[in-house]
């Protein structure tokens, strides 16, 4: 009886068995009053139980995604001499950040096929499905978003930026941008031989609000009411004592 | 020195939130305007998004207002009567724009309402006030003229007359609830304190002394703007803190500066310089609606 299991356990690990083993410089990002962008440093080892076969270098691809969300896209057009809000595309999800650091360009290193089981590169990652029959273009909808987000380094592409030591040793960092949303952010990394995944390792990156923005945050959803007197009030206060202030130093 | 902004969520620099707090708050002082019309634009422009800024620039000027008001009680410049009735009319036209801003953000048409209103709105009074004071200064300059005599039109055949000792008129109470009305919609829908509609409302249509013009707008502005802030806040959770107490910060010490400065410009003066601001936004504006943007595609909070 053991006997079969044994041999079943071997049979399901896959013939050329190479794991991705990773680590992450942190595994929580705290949003402080001060917050100013962060680094996020991953790393790992890939382990084998065999020697490395030999068909095609192994490349490493990383990615990390913020939690995704709906979005509305809207196009602009001439209408009675001025710019409006025209069509509008619905993009079902998208996440709210996206960066893939890779050994070599992706389209060199990853095939179609896999992309689309994966979703690694960022036209996959997002999906957008409920376009108006409207319009006809929704194709364009998807890339204007993908502009948008990348001009405001939220989407990122930084092909040749992980460091591959030895087929074994990796290592890259990705850098969080200042205008960054909280939620439950996942790293992934892929192991890919001409373009096919060999392994994937997933892990969690937790971005929370912390200290005084946590309290404010919390505050306005929770206790609006009490929030908006506190706004009320301080601005009163501070416009009284300026004016206290600017009053004695003239005098 | 980088700040993060808990509610807009974006990351922005604190001495330029200072900075515009202040430069508004100058202008704030010296044209007795809540200077929102100036700032919501701005804040749009430094990433801020349009409902944050919208909701947030009405709690900043409750504060720029609150020094402005103070000063102008201590030289007896506030028809407090006046301010009240305008005041009453006030509250009821922001809870009717507010109710407008939810109905056009349904049909996602707010930018357009909110671009529009201030090209119309702005164009149109900074034009009036432009070649009114224009004109001022003309008879001013010839002596011979007689200044125009306050001539008995419509507004003084309406019922409900109420006197207004400090302002000296013994008018109807119908027009000035009106104009706090207009007033309140705009306070909600514009995120703008409204000042800019309600001083060259009082001055040519009610026809009050521009002395205590710009004191009185501010009362007004104070309380209705308050109430905004607050149905914003409750609504729509989009008052930030961090960035209130920041642009008041510049904002209040600006105002101050703003109404010495006023204090000692002639009023025809700080009337043309009032109206070349006005049309200046307003202008800037009307462009971003006529020329091709260079990005077409805007981003949103999905309704779904």
């Amino acid at each position: 009886m053991l006997r079969i299991v044994f041999a079943l356990l071997f049979f399901a690990l896959p013939a050329t068995a190479e794991v991705v083993v990773a680590g992450l410089s942190q595994n929580r990002v705290s949003i402080t009053a001060n917050f100013d962008g962060s680094e996020i440093l991953i790393f790992g080892a890939v382990k084998r139980d065999a020697p490395a076969p030999g068909s095609g270098p192994l490349e490493v691809i990383i990615t990390v995604a913020g939690p995704s969300e709906s979005v509305k896209v809207r196009r602009k057009a001439k209408r009675f001499g001025i710019w409006v809000n025209n069509d509008w595309v619905d993009v079902d999800s998208a996440p709210s950040f996206y960066a893939i650091s890779t050994t070599k360009p992706l389209d060199q290193i990853l095939n179609e096929t896999e992309d689309l089981r994966y979703k690694v590169s960022i036209p996959r990652a997002i999906r957008s499905v409920g376009a108006p029959e409207s319009v006809q273009d929704p194709a364009v909808f998807s890339e204007a978003l993908i502009r948008i987000r990348t001009k405001k380094d939220l989407y990122q592409m930084n092909p040749n930026t992980v460091q591959l030591e030895e087929d074994t040793l990796f290592r890259t960092s990705i850098a969080l941008p200042a205008n960054l949303t909280e939620g439950d952010y996942t790293a992934r990394i892929f192991l890919t031989r001409n373009g096919q995944v060999v392994d994937v390792n997933e892990s969690a990156i937790d971005v929370r609000k912390v200290g005084l923005e946590r309290f404010l945050f919390n505050l306005a959803h929770e206790r609006p009411l009490i929030y908006a007197i506190m706004s009320l009030t301080i601005a009163i206060l501070a416009g009284w004592a300026a004016s206290a202030v600017f009053r004695y130093i003239l005098a | 020195m980088q700040i993060y902004l808990p509610i807009a969520e974006v990351s922005v620099n604190a001495f330029l939130l200072l900075g515009l707090g202040g430069i508004v708050g100058i202008l704030s002082g010296m044209f007795g305007v809540g200077g929102g019309f100036l700032m919501t634009p701005l804040l749009f422009f430094i990433g801020i998004p349009p409902a944050v800024a919208v909701a947030t620039e009405a709690n900043q000027i409750v504060a720029s207002s609150f020094s402005g008001v103070l000063a102008h009680l201590r030289r007896k410049t506030v028809d407090l009567r006046m301010g009240t009735v305008l005041l009453i009319g006030g509250l009821v036209g922001a809870a009717i724009g507010i109710q407008i801003f939810a109905a056009l953000r349904e049909i996602g048409q707010v930018d357009l309402l909110v671009q529009l209103s201030y090209v119309v709105f702005l164009g149109m009074i900074g034009s009036l006030m432009f070649v009114e004071s224009l004109n001022a200064i003309r008879r001013s300059k010839s002596p011979g003229a007689s200044p125009k005599r306050k001539k008995h039109n419509w507004i003084h055949a309406l019922p409900f007359k109420m006197k207004f000792r400090t302002s000296g008129l013994y008018i109807s109470v119908i027009p000035p609830v009106l104009v706090g009305m207009a007033v309140g919609v705009l306070a909600a829908i514009m995120g703008v304190g409204g000042g800019f509609i309600m001083v060259p409302a009082m001055i040519y249509l009610l026809g009050m002394p521009t002395k205590v013009v710009v004191g009185t707008s501010l009362f007004q502005i104070i309380f209705v703007t308050g109430f905004t802030t607050i149905m914003h806040a409750t609504t729509n959770f989009t008052v930030d803190m961090a960035l209130a107490v920041l642009l008041l910060i510049g904002g209040v010490i600006g105002a101050q500066i703003g109404t010495r400065i006023g204090v000692r410009m002639k009023a025809e003066q700080l009337r043309i310089l009032l109206a070349l601001m006005v049309l200046a936004v307003s202008s800037k504006l009307a462009l971003e609606l006529l020329l091709q943007p260079s990005e077409l595609f805007s981003l949103g909070e999905s309704s779904h």
